[in-house]
């Protein structure tokens, strides 16, 4: 359901093209919110967004989309969706265009995006510093937090920031 | 004499090299008889703070030892209560603090990543002495410095025994004799058995590694006998704790049909793992390798704000 094909049949759209923008395609079914919760967009947003859940795509099986309306998001912000839906696709609308598609990749480190899980590690206090984790393998995600070497693998969206 | 060292901190065993740990190893050696007394002012004029915000009795004396002998001086953050930590002051703060005072800090902390934390606010070089169940490198060079001068890096044969699970120093240590190719065995109760990232990660480096529960199988094909304490809390049933305690307990018996050159080591303090009784046999080494974290840390010390080797 990328925007070209939305535009050329508009009937079966559940959710309109936008203007300008981002699409974030190819979201692992159900993870949309944790997508918007990397992103930094809350509850509380005042961003005209547009999420679909659970549709059907041939690559997924089940896929989440994510339209953010009137933002162009940058390289590193979307980078990091990787983490929790590494076939997610970045489409940049302008004028109902697609100017760029890209997938995401993740970044070499990691910081402020998930918190190590390591209950006794030091980035878990009220020290002031960020937690920061290395990207140590890709496909599978493999996580190693800098400050306790403790490596993080699996149930990576319990641990989002 | 040549230097590899290029490091500013001592953090984790992960982040040496052999070539690195070789250099250590053989300046310890050339300082050791200012070790044992001989009058040095290598380090005179520098400061040493020691950050322990947990019990030690060896490490802290032992590196206090070592400037000490080095002619510099050392100062001591005193019991937590007196100080600003009761206050609430960040570890961040402090480290900035007392790194203004010092040449270098030696910490001890609880939480693991503490001494990585240190190192990213500190102006002056940190030397990790153990962040919680982290790491605690220099006892692993003291651990390599006992081998290579009690038996051989090269070659060597070695069995872990004891709490391979929670243990932090047997953890560092079979990494870092991984890097010297090893055969090491494994010995512990199952329910105290190495953590499978630490083997798999052993077994990638090309080291030999087995593992068994019976003591009384490797005691005679082995150089280096490396004895830890079980600890009483990590069993639920104190009747199983008994049993498993009293077959990992070492004795002069046990070691009758050992090799003669066997050494037996142990970070210390013991409880009931080795028996007096082994302190007079010829291979119990553990008091020596306990001596030697002072020409060990005096080598770091030097390296790191006495102008290197």
């Amino acid at each position: 359901m990328s925007e070209a094909v939305s535009r050329d049949e508009p009937r079966e759209l559940r959710v309109k093209p936008i203007k300008n923008g981002t699409v974030i395609d190819h979201i692992a079914g159900g993870q949309a919110f944790n997508v918007l919760k990397i992103l930094g967009i809350s509850g509380t947003t005042d961003a005209t967004l547009s999420v679909v859940m659970n549709v059907e795509s041939g690559k997924l099986g089940k896929k989440d989309i994510v339209k953010v309306e009137d933002r162009e998001l940058k390289e590193e912000e979307v980078n990091r969706i990787a983490l929790i839906a590494p076939a997610a696709t970045i489409n940049i609308i302008r004028d109902y265009k697609v100017i760029e598609k890209r997938h995401v990749d993740l970044p070499d480190e990691i910081v402020s995006v998930v918190r190590c899980q390591n209950p006794n590690c030091i980035s878990n206090t009220s020290e002031p510093i960020k937690s920061r984790m290395l990207v140590k393998a890709k496909n599978p995600v493999l996580l190693r937090c800098i400050y306790c070497e403790q490596p993080l693998t699996d149930r990576l969206a319990e641990y989002l920031i | 004499m040549p230097t590899m060292f290029k490091k500013r901190h001592v953090l984790s065993m992960r982040e040496f090299s052999r070539e690195e740990i070789d250099s250590v190893l053989d300046l310890a050696s050339s300082l050791e008889t200012f070790a044992r007394g001989k009058k040095s002012d290598m380090l005179a004029g520098k400061i040493l703070a020691l950050l322990f915000f947990e019990p030690s009795t060896r490490t802290r004396m032992s590196f206090e030892t070592a400037m000490k002998r080095l002619g510099g001086g050392v100062i001591n953050l005193g019991p937590a209560e007196g100080s600003s930590i009761s206050k609430g002051e960040s570890l961040a703060d402090t480290v900035r603090v007392i790194g203004g005072y010092a040449d270098a800090l030696v910490i001890r902390h609880p939480k693991e990543g503490s001494a990585r934390l240190a190192s990213e606010f500190s102006p002056v070089p940190v030397l990790n002495a153990g962040d919680g169940a982290g790491h605690h490198p220099t006892q692993t060079l003291l651990d390599l410095y006992t081998i290579k001068k009690e038996s051989r890096l090269e070659d060597l044969s070695i069995a872990l025994v004891g709490d391979l699970k929670y243990g932090r120093t047997v953890h560092s240590l079979a990494y870092a004799l991984s890097l010297y190719g090893a055969d090491i065995t494994l010995v512990s109760p199952p329910s105290l058995r190495m953590p499978e990232p630490i083997k798999s990660d052993l077994s990638s480096k090309g080291t030999k590694v087995r593992e068994t529960c019976d003591l009384n199988e490797v005691v005679n094909n082995v150089d280096v006998l490396y004895m830890t304490r079980i600890q009483r809390e990590r069993f639920p049933d104190p009747v199983e704790y008994k049993k498993v305690a009293s077959s990992y307990r070492l004795t002069p018996e046990f070691l009758a049909n050992a090799r003669n050159n066997l050494i037996v080591m142990h970070p210390l303090p013991r409880v009931d793992e080795i028996t007096p009784a082994v302190d007079t046999t010829p291979h119990a080494r553990y008091f020596q390798q306990s001596f030697y974290g002072v020409p060990v840390r005096m080598a770091l010390l030097k390296m790191l704000i006495g102008g290197g080797a």
